[in-house]
């Protein structure tokens, strides 16, 4: 396992409580699992995804990844409809482990209400929460 | 000659079953037709399944060399924690394989099945005394369908008091088919934490136990092989809110003939027919999982019920509180058999000589290997122990290493990583079948391992050297799944 | 006694190891006055000699195969089990090992799992089938299940009154805590399932029928697709005579999302109903929802083909309270079981014995015709059919009784609309020496 020094945490995204990792582009948001939650898996060998036209709330619970020995719900870090998933993930799961950020990427969710990202985590807020 | 166990020899390769398949081969002496071909509408036929087609000796061959591949627990001491792998008499089998218990039909009349039945009812009697309940059901399948019978049971209670309930406390040692048997019932679960001596605390129970609260489901011994010394306590409490006590006996092997759990405020409790009452695991089932419930309890078991009459035993289809049905029969009636034989083999003597034994084997490891293995909570134990990998922290060598070593010394692994609440855990439980000298073996070919993990780890990190396969690739297996051939 | 090896010696030497003084000293942490000193009411142990006297005692009183004739099935088959598969499956190896949690030491059960998975799917005409379940009625039970978990804002589930009432009784249990609810679907006049009832249900999450049913008719299963479409449910179908499959077209091949069924068929004594095999088979998109375990190829650190349990985080061992199911084991010996029967019997032997079944059945029931039974449904049979019995019939089924022959199952309990109708069942192990003397009986005797 990582030290917490070793995680790749990009500055330019959000996490959330639950490691997911967020990212937004105008009204739609791209949702994955960060370095640390791939990490404390193991390796990847299933992710749940959600159906394109889904909606989710905030902190709902919207699929799972699964490693060998351990599964791990996503919450939905902002509220709103799933316009995309990320199908590479079906054959490959190994993505969320590899490239957590680009290639592994789980959803991408159009919100009617940007400013729920303002209640995530910068790298910052979020090194502070892992080091509790 | 060799004291010591271990293995080396010779294994054989086997194809896959298809693999060995010749057109026109048939392993079975095809029935003499005696009675003209009735020919069926040409719409409904489908072609021949595509099985393979083997000779009679290549079946025997075939599965001879696949048993080759197993670790059976007649091959060697198979200390798995929490699953009393005890001695399978051979006797028990003869009794399920007498023709007119392995002929019966399960639904012929009453009067035609008089020993089946008989032999049903005495077996009921005998587990509900063994607990000091009062009624027992024997059939639900293997011990997590006998956790949710029971729990159906407290569900259909709760029901039948006019005010149901939405939560079970469960403990953070219970199995994990007890939070699956509950939320099938619609409860939620409270986990709750074991206190600092690896025994629940009637504080925790108390902090959490109210009106909504269906009861607790409580396994004892614990599966850190504790005595939960507070138990009563505990019932008291759950007792007073109007709860149910669920008593999960995967681990009645340690108290049979010591104490009664009924005495102990248990309202309803499962047995392993397969642990304690020694019959076959035959490679993960069939099991056997009766339950045994309190008086007020036994209008709700499971249909029929077996009664006993003066005109002999007959079944009981309409009880108006029963739960209904856990199985399409009468439970596995031919494992049943075999525990009804251990039964009457052992006698009260016997049983209660079982527990005490069980019970000094485990205490007998724990003090062999406690300068070895790290102990977390250093306590008397009942019928298992556990240890953990904490002390070879340094050496990189995990608890996974030492189980897959221990194959090379000739004796099955012990559980591990089970109870979660301990990390790294090694959970061993000899049971009383196994003698002074085999635990002597264990207990030196553990000190071994821990040796090597420490001067030649390397050993232990590919280990096992000597099964016909070394370490599998689950990730792949998981990630690209390949179900069939 | 013979099973515990503790000499005096031994539990001195080892009473000094652990520091106890007496065996009573182990159990210090159990309060007092709970401790019941080895007092239980129960008989005196007997000798093994003593043992064997008792049980054949118990034993011989059964009416059992294959010293009498029981036209019965109804979810348990008479059938002739071949020597090499008792012979076979009682090898220690097999019947004395846990569930293969250690794959390098299990390597003959996963092998022999992996053989039956794959011969179930062949024969079902599916994807993907589990290591097995308890038996036919708790491997539809959780098929039901998956539908309802899959359409989760759903709560139904309609269910053909022809499948075993037995079947339909567990599923009741199940689904009452849970709030879910089985509607039946009703009986056609011609002993199917009438499916038009279908089109006037809403929001099910399955359409389960049993082929051949209760009934012993073999049921119109692309019907039962085409309706389960149109309702956007599930389609499941359940078995409780697997040799069916042997002859007839597969429900896979009909489009079947979900196959459970009854492996006693395959080489497993009746044994009063139990152990039996449950068998859960589906199309391959329904893998991650299937309860139980799953056995996979895959490959050891040297390249070797190897097996291991797969997938397992469905489990309740990790999933805890939300596991699929919190079953924990399956019936694995049987299943070994199974799968020797299938590989014993073969392409060649499977359609041969069905076939035989079939002509035995249909033998027995023209007999039963001429002898004043009337045909209940002209519906296509396997190897089992109902018939309405002539006048006085249930007193000469008494009479018959007492010469050890069991001639049919009165359905009336199950289904008061068929009052006086029997179900009967021929197999393979009839002569027609045992129909002929059966029709006799109930002709003349």
């Amino acid at each position: 396992m990582k030290e917490i020094n070793e995680l790749n945490l990009p500055e330019n995204i959000k996490y959330s409580k639950d490691h997911e990792w967020a990212s937004i582009q105008g009204d739609v948001v791209t949702v994955g699992i960060n370095d640390y939650a791939q990490d404390q898996l193991g390796e990847v060998v299933f992710v749940e995804m959600p159906q394109v036209g889904d909606s989710f709330d905030e902190g709902e619970e919207f699929g799972t990844v699964e490693s060998v020995k351990a599964v791990s719900e996503l919450y939905c870090p902002v509220s709103g409809e799933v316009v995309e998933v990320n199908d590479a993930l079906e054959d490959a799961p190994e993505l969320v482990n590899n490239d957590p950020y680009q290639g592994g990427w789980i959803m991408k969710i159009k919100t009617d209400n940007p400013s729920e990202m303002d209640n995530l985590m910068d790298k910052a807020a979020y090194l502070e929460m892992l080091k509790g | 000659m060799a004291d010591t166990t271990g293995t080396g020899g010779l294994i054989f390769k086997e194809a896959l079953l298809w693999e060995k398949s010749r057109e026109g081969r048939c392993a079975v002496s095809i029935p003499t037709r005696d009675v003209p071909v009735a020919e069926l509408d040409p719409a409904l036929v489908g072609a021949a399944p595509e099985l393979p087609q083997l000779g009679e000796f290549d079946v025997v061959r075939h599965y001879t060399r696949l048993s080759q591949w197993n670790f059976g627990l007649d091959s060697g001491m198979y200390p798995l924690g929490s699953c009393t792998m005890k001695y399978n008499p051979k006797i028990n089998d003869v009794q399920a394989a007498r023709p007119g218990f392995a002929g019966a039909h399960p639904m012929i009349d009453d009067e035609l099945s008089q020993g089946a039945l008989e032999l049903l009812y005495h077996m009921e009697q005998y587990l509900a005394e063994i607990t000091g309940m009062a009624a027992t059901t024997l059939q639900p399948a293997a011990g997590a369908h006998g956790e949710l019978a029971g729990m159906l049971v407290i569900h259909a209670w709760h029901e039948k008091q006019g005010h149901q309930r939405s939560k079970i406390i469960i403990p953070d040692t219970a199995h994990g088919t007890n939070p699956a048997s509950a939320s099938l019932c619609g409860y939620e679960s409270v986990n709750i934490r074991s206190g600092p001596e690896g025994i629940l605390t009637p504080e925790a129970v108390a902090a959490v136990m109210d009106e909504d609260t269906a009861g607790i489901m409580i396994t004892n011994p614990n599966t850190l092989g504790l005595f939960e010394e507070n138990l009563r306590e505990i019932a008291d409490i759950v007792h007073a809110k109007g709860g149910l006590v669920y008593g999960d006996g995967a681990n009645l092997n340690a108290i049979m003939g010591i104490v009664k759990p009924a005495d102990l405020g248990i309202d309803v409790i499962h047995f392993n027919l397969h642990k304690t009452f020694s019959t076959p695991h035959g490679g993960g089932g069939p099991g056997s999982g009766p339950i045994s419930v309190v008086k007020e309890l036994a209008p709700f078991l499971p249909v029929p019920r077996v009664e006993k009459t003066v005109n002999g035993y007959r079944l009981v289809h309409n009880t108006p509180d029963s739960i209904g049905r856990m199985l399409t029969f009468h439970g596995h009636f031919g494992i049943v058999v075999r525990a009804y034989a251990y039964i009457r083999s052992m006698g009260a003597k016997g049983l209660t000589d079982v527990s005490k034994y069980a019970v000094l084997n485990a205490n007998y490891i724990k003090a062999g290997l406690k300068d070895d293995l790290h102990l977390p909570y250093d306590r008397p134990c009942m019928h298992e122990c556990v240890f953990t990998d904490k002390n070879q922290v340094d050496t990189d060598i995990t608890t996974l290493d030492m189980a897959k070593r221990i194959m090379d010394y000739g004796f099955h692994p012990p559980t591990i990583y089970f109870p979660l609440v301990v990390h790294g855990a090694i959970m061993i439980e000899p049971t009383e079948t196994e003698s002074k000298q085999t635990l002597d073996q264990f207990i030196a070919a553990f000190k071994a391992v821990v040796k090597e993990a420490k001067e030649t780890p390397e050993i232990l990190k590919k280990a096992p050297h000597l099964p016909k396969v070394s370490r599998l690739d689950e990730v792949t297996a998981a990630r690209k799944p390949v179900l069939r051939g | 006694m013979r099973y515990l090896p503790h000499t005096p010696q031994d539990i001195a030497q080892m009473l000094q190891k652990t520091g106890h003084a007496g065996l009573e000293d182990l159990f210090a942490t159990i309060p007092e006055k709970f401790r019941i000193n080895g007092k239980l009411e129960l008989p005196d142990p007997l000798t093994e000699w003593e043992l064997n006297a008792h049980m054949d005692q118990l034993s011989s009183t059964m009416c059992a195969f294959p010293r009498n004739k029981i036209f019965l099935g109804a979810g348990s088959y008479p059938h002739y089990i071949p020597s090499v598969i008792p012979s076979l499956i009682s090898r220690s190896e097999f019947a004395t090992a846990y569930t293969p949690y250690q794959p390098e030491i299990s390597q003959g059960t996963l092998q022999g799992i992996y053989e039956f998975q794959t011969m179930i799917t062949e024969l079902l005409g599916t994807e993907v089938a589990t290591a097995s379940h308890y038996d036919c009625g708790t491997a539809l039970t959780e098929a039901l299940l998956i539908a309802l978990r899959k359409k989760k804002k759903v709560n139904r589930v309609a269910v053909s009154c022809l499948v075993h009432p037995h079947h339909r009784q567990m599923i009741n249990t199940y689904f009452a805590p849970a709030g879910f609810e089985m509607v039946e679907i009703p009986m056609a006049g011609d002993g199917t399932t009438d499916l038009a009832a279908v089109a006037a249900m809403d929001d099910i999450a399955a359409v389960a029928v049993q082929s051949p049913n209760f009934l012993g008719c073999i049921e119109d299963l692309a019907g039962v697709k085409t309706m389960a479409d149109s309702k956007n449910a599930l389609f499941i179908t359940s078995f409780t005579e697997g040799l069916a499959w042997g002859l007839l077209k597969n429900p896979g091949s009909f489009g079947a999302d979900i196959v459970a069924g009854e492996g006693q068929s395959f080489g497993i004594a009746q044994c009063f109903g139990g152990p039996g095999l449950g068998i859960l088979t589906a199309q391959k998109k329904y893998v991650r929802d299937l309860p139980g375990r799953l056995v996979g190829r895959t490959r050891d650190t040297n390249g070797e083909e190897g097996f291991v349990l797969t997938l397992s985080t469905r489990e309740q061992h990790i999933r805890r309270e939300k596991a699929s199911s919190n079953i924990c084991s399956n019936n694995g010996l049987n299943a070994l079981t199974a799968a020797m029967y299938l590989a014993t019997v073969g392409k060649i032997g499977i359609r041969e014995i069905a076939q035989i079944n079939h002509d035995k059945a249909s033998f027995l029931r023209d007999l039963l015709v001429d002898a004043g039974f009337e045909i209940a449904f002209e519906r296509p049979f396997f190897n089992e059919f109902a018939l309405k019995a002539p006048k006085g019939y249930g007193v000469k089924r008494q009479a018959l009784k007492k010469k050890g022959i069991l001639a049919g199952l009165s359905l009336e309990c199950y289904y008061p609309a068929l009052k006086n109708h029997y179900l009967f069942c021929a197999t393979e192990v009839f002569s027609r020496q045992d129909m002929e003397d059966l029709a006799k009986e109930v002709k003349h005797g």
